[in-house]
């Protein structure tokens, strides 16, 4: 018996794909993934439309979808994170139905409470074998962990794998297993593997962005969480990255000993584990070279699905042990709600991903952010998005001051005791915009051109067009 | 004050802006093009048109590209421009 | 206290407008070499809009001016006085007439402006083999002088020889410029590290440099600023030592004693200046949140 079968086409008839059906992709191809727009090229030659998508993610390369949607074959539009380019065209208003945003745990929860239902998933692999037995850590379009996939694996009716590393039964080292899988596509490739990973992530060079890191270590230090035993996530962006660079020095001088790292894995988080500053990594997607060497050939090294790394409704989940996570923002309210869904005018460019995840399962979520970017002030009155509770936030951490959410009294006196510039959260947009000036309010249209779920399911926000 | 001959200042650097300024005789062209249009666009003119007001400029072609630069900023690039197109202090 | 000395670009607005929030003691705001020639009037209308409408609350502000052999420093001065930084830095400092020359100039446009007069400080850069011959004689040449500021570059330069990381080549120099502004009774200030990248070989030129006397240090990254930061900071038991000197003193006062001690040895007026500064930096560093 074989899986194998010779093509999207083939699959897509196969698996009975029909108008109206929800299929859904992961991300870890990130911007060099091929197989979104490769399926859904093919369905939409095939004459079928008013599909749904549900990816974790949407890219830049992505980009062909909108054609798709002009076109009727893509009606409906579910993910947790979506690039500037197709988010600038749906907060344009190109999709008549609201996009569902979701964070990594919502979309594993949903999945598995059955409120978000998929018919099809195909999933890019960059190992498989024919009867479906694949991988992310081998191949020439290698992506390491393949956490996102997981939930689609476990839930959605039909699975495709495909891959463009075709393996003798059986793989060797299976991360999502034969038991789900009912079809392999073996296409020539899955992804462009300098876009997949980055060679090396680097840490900023930004002299404010590095200020704001050192004040977040301060943070960390000051807070009574960074003792033996700590656990701690952070982004691989610049200054997240410049982060865990002061708080392994910190660990270093004081011989702490952590017991687990997660989130996207850099390599940066693989050296400290490789330093003994951590035991484990608990990793649900790798963001370069690094990392994916590192998972394929550490034990300590754990490839984790979405649904352990931040599920709300499973019964417990990662981030519920997470002592400190770093996060960013585009805007903060004096409420201290964070916005990661669009920038200042409005415009979709982003999403919660594990934001909302990690805030609220950690016991300190940092968000670190510019006070002023191009002389828009991160502080307002009230988000354009809500797409991270207030509640769940702890600090913010800005070049020019640090406000500690009213709720964390004693937090808050610890960093003031310890000399660091803590702020009322209305005394830090006050110092933005007496260098920047007021902001005018951006008006937004009427219409609602997307739902932000929380974690559990339930309606956080709207957001709605951009005039 | 008139505006003698063509002239640039600024860079295209975030939290900048450049501006080019040109002779006219007869009116005031002003081109304004931000990053920050949503929410700053009245203060951008305001600095803009105080700067040609404290030179007494009062006609010329002005184009900007600003890249979220702050008032003081733009009227230093703006009395740069002045000043390098011809407009004498004041 | 000017531990650090951070050089800003005058023609970059995204530094002008951060540089306060970098951890710097004090910034320079550059309108010399890091400024090309044609954009001298440029920087110099910049760096003053930036005096005027922004404040600098965390820091100290000085302006670097052009040499007074080119045609930009009177115009540079002109632009920059009238909003009162702290601190005007002329370069290539030769003798006392040159600081005389910028001083008195200082004073003409402090009365146009109608500035209090003499409230502008003058911070010489020392950068040629004269300069440091004449380092006494600048040191002392007006009461606008607060400190004297080595520059290893050109110094080199002007000296025929290679700059080195050991810097061997500017010992006589950074001990010359010392012991001058010591016998003033000012501060002398070193010349920056110039490998951005040598974190170590950093933290050890800062640390003979704190070691022949110097007060502070230039930095040309903002990635420096916490290392020379820390090393011209008293440590936690200096700290610690210093209020022990203190307490022991008040409970001397207490009980009428003439001689007191502590840990075996006899508390002397040097001690207790030494003491006194520490506390100083203390309060200055920390706001006094440490103990």
């Amino acid at each position: 018996m074989s899986k194998l079968i010779g093509s999207v086409k083939e699959a897509i008839e196969k698996t009975g794909l029909k108008d109206g059906m929800t299929i859904s992709f992961h991300h870890h191809m990130r911007n060099g993934d091929y197989v979104l727009n490769m399926v859904l090229d093919a369905a939409a030659r095939m004459g079928i439309r008013e599909l749904t998508v549900n990816a974790s993610s949407i890219f830049d390369i992505h980009e062909p979808i909108i054609e798709h949607i002009k076109n009727g074959v893509v009606t409906g539009l579910e993910c947790n994170y979506m690039g500037a380019k197709v988010g600038k065209a749906i907060s344009k208003g190109i999709l008549a139905k609201p996009v569902i945003f979701r964070s990594h745990g919502g979309r594993a929860g949903d999945m598995e409470n059955g409120s978000s239902k998929i018919d099809i998933a195909f999933l890019a692999a960059p190992c498989a074998d024919d009867m479906g037995n694949c991988s992310g850590k081998y191949g020439p379009s290698a992506c390491g962990s393949l956490g996102y996939a997981f939930s689609d694996a476990l839930h959605a009716d039909k699975v495709v794998v495909l891959t463009d590393n075709l393996v003798p039964y059986p793989l060797k080292d299976t991360s999502i297993h034969e038991g789900y899988v009912d079809y392999v596509v073996q296409v020539e490739q899955i992804g462009d593997p300098a876009r997949i990973v980055s060679g090396t992530t680097k840490i900023t060079r930004d002299p404010v962005g590095l200020r704001i890191a050192g004040l977040a270590a301060q943070v960390v230090k000051h807070s009574g969480y960074l003792k033996d035993g700590f656990s701690f996530q952070t982004g691989a962006g610049g200054a997240s990255l410049a982060v865990a660079k002061y708080v392994e020095e910190m660990m270093e001088k004081e011989h702490i000993k952590g017991s687990f790292c997660m989130g996207g894995i850099t390599g940066y988080m693989v050296d400290m584990a490789n330093k003994g500053y951590f035991d484990t990594i608990l990793d649900v997607q790798c963001f370069d070279l690094k990392a994916i060497e590192s998972i394929r050939e550490n034990p300590k090294h754990q490839e984790i699905s979405a649904m352990r790394y931040a599920s709300g409704a499973a019964k417990s989940a990662a981030v519920d042990s997470l002592d400190v996570v770093i996060l960013g923002a585009t805007q903060v309210d004096v409420n201290f709600n964070v916005n990661v869904h669009t920038d200042s005018n409005g415009y979709i460019m982003g999403g919660s991903g594990g934001h909302c995840d990690t805030a609220a399962g950690a016991k300190l979520a940092i968000i670190v952010a510019p006070l002023i970017r191009a002389r828009l002030p991160l502080i307002v009155d009230e988000v354009l998005c809500k797409s991270t509770p207030g509640e769940t936030v702890d600090v913010v951490v800005t070049q020019r001051g640090i406000a500690v959410n009213p709720k964390q009294k004693e937090l808050k006196e610890r960093l003031t005791k310890a000399g660091l510039p803590v702020k009322d959260i209305e005394e830090l947009k006050q110092i933005a915009e007496d260098i920047a000036g007021v902001p005018k309010r951006v008006e937004m249209g009427e219409r609602v051109v997307a739902n932000v779920l929380y974690r559990d399911g339930t309606l956080l926000d709207t957001i709605k067009n951009v005039l | 004050m008139k505006i003698l001959k063509n002239a640039v200042a600024g860079t295209l650097e975030s939290s900048d802006l450049f501006i080019q300024i040109e002779p006219d005789e007869k009116e005031l062209t002003l081109e304004i093009d931000s990053v920050v249009a949503n929410q700053y666009m009245d203060s951008i003119r305001a600095a803009v048109l105080d700067t040609l007001k404290e030179f007494d400029v009062s006609t010329g072609k002005i184009f900007i590209k600003d890249k979220g630069a702050l008032d003081c900023v733009i009227r230093a690039r703006m009395e740069t421009a002045l000043k390098r197109g011809g407009v004498e202090t004041l | 206290m000017r531990r650090t000395m951070l050089f800003l670009p005058g023609n970059t607005p995204n530094m002008l407008i951060n540089g306060d929030t970098l951890g710097a003691d004090t910034i320079i705001f550059d309108l010399e070499d890091a400024v090309s020639p044609d954009e001298k009037d440029a920087a110099r209308i910049l760096v003053r809009n930036a005096l005027k409408y922004q404040s600098f609350p965390n820091c100290e502000v000085v302006v670097r001016i052009n040499p007074t052999d080119t045609e930009f420093w009177k115009k540079d001065l002109k632009a920059i006085i009238p909003l009162k930084p702290d601190v005007i830095m002329p370069t290539k400092v030769n003798g006392a007439e040159m600081v005389s020359q910028v001083a008195d100039y200082i004073t003409e446009v402090e009365k146009e402006a109608g500035v209090e007069a003499g409230c502008v400080k003058i911070l010489p850069l020392i950068e040629t083999a004269l300069g440091v011959e004449k380092a006494f004689d600048i040191a002392s040449a007006d009461k606008r002088v607060i400190g004297l500021f080595l520059g290893g570059e050109d110094f080199t330069a002007d000296m025929h020889c290679k700059r080195t990381k050991e810097g061997k080549e500017i010992f006589y120099a950074r001990t010359r410029l010392v012991c001058a502004a010591r016998a003033c009774g000012i501060e002398a200030y070193d010349t920056p590290f110039t490998d951005v990248e040598d974190m170590e070989g950093l933290e050890k030129d800062t640390e003979f440099a704190k070691s022949l006397g110097f007060a502070g240090k230039a930095v040309i990254s903002p990635r420096h600023v916490d290392i020379v930061n820390a090393v011209f900071s008293p440590t936690e038991s200096e700290i610690e030592y210093a209020h022990d000197v203190m307490d022991a003193i008040e409970e001397g006062k207490r009980q009428g004693k003439g001689v007191i001690s502590l840990r075996g040895k006899m508390i002397d007026a040097p001690i207790v200046k030494r003491a006194c500064q520490v506390l100083e930096m203390e309060e200055a560093i920390y706001g006094g949140a440490c103990r």
